[in-house]
């Protein structure tokens, strides 16, 4: 609207500037839901560095300090949270390598998009589930 | 030609346009985010790993010449990579300058500091080992 304003307002105005598209001008689809998630898994993962860095330090300070943190990590919560950036970490790799494959200028038929965007979603949680079923089994 | 302004058009233009270095980050993040496929499967086998051994089986993890690389090459490119990918997220969602530059330099400073941390811990306990805190 404050587009068609500024047009119709003549050469002169001002016109608004183009800006990001934002959840609320979306119609849900399974590659919408693919971007947005990539985005947000992105976010996951940018809090999931620090809590690597976290655990770097705490080895370097000490065992009572890494045995305090691991210990935190290792809580029902910690493995909750940790299986979340297991699921963000796997989901936002395919995505990247689906958008790689999109920059080279592949993968854009509609149908492709789709089977893709669903694929990423899929890898994410067996993945996800296997290594943490393993990571589990390893740690009995 | 009818302008209510005295502004030439080129003056309102100015400013408007391509910031002409966008081809330098399009290419960073390309190019950290091929270097972090390999990257980030070493990190789940990482976890995998030190979920096992405990603080001992953590320090031999890393005096590992190949685990010490790996773990401050996934750090390093991880930082770079999220600063940008931040940057990118923060220049869509905040356009008022007083928060938007705040973020930016907020954002720039969080990874380069945990670039930093994480980087000097694992050289630490890479070279130093089990016993030197």
């Amino acid at each position: 609207m404050s587009q068609l304003r500024a047009d119709a307002a003549g050469p002169g105005a001002v016109r608004a500037r183009p800006m990001s598209p934002f959840l609320g001008v979306w119609r849900w689809h399974v590659t919408m839901a693919a971007s947005i998630c990539t985005r947000v898994s992105g976010g996951a993962l940018y809090v999931g560095l620090l809590i690597v860095v976290g655990l770097a330090l705490s080895l370097a300070a000490g065992p009572d300090a890494y045995n305090r943190y691991a210990g935190l990590l290792g809580s029902p919560l910690g493995l909750l949270i940790l299986f979340g950036i297991t699921v963000a970490n796997f989901y936002h790799l395919a995505a990247g390598v689906r958008h790689l494959a999109f920059d080279s200028g592949k993968g854009f038929l509609p149908t492709t998009a789709n089977i893709t965007a669903w694929l990423c979603f899929a890898f994410a949680i067996v993945a996800s589930v296997t290594v943490f079923a393993i990571g589990l089994m390893l740690r009995a | 030609m009818s302008r209510s302004s005295l502004r030439t058009p080129l003056a309102r233009a100015r400013g408007l346009g391509s910031a002409h270095s966008g081809v330098g980050s399009f290419i960073s993040e390309r190019a950290t985010s091929v270097a972090l496929v390999p990257l980030t499967l070493w990190a789940v086998y990482a976890g995998i790993r030190l979920g096992q051994g405990g603080y001992d089986g953590a320090v031999a993890f890393l005096q590992s010449p190949l685990n010490a690389v790996m773990a401050a090459l996934l750090v390093f490119v991880s930082a770079l990579h999220m600063k940008m990918g931040m940057q990118v997220i923060i220049e869509d969602y905040i356009h008022l300058p007083r928060s938007k530059l705040p973020a930016l330099l907020l954002n720039s400073g969080l990874c380069w500091l945990a670039a930093a941390i994480g980087v000097f811990s694992i050289l630490k306990v890479a070279l130093v080992g089990v016993g030197a805190h």
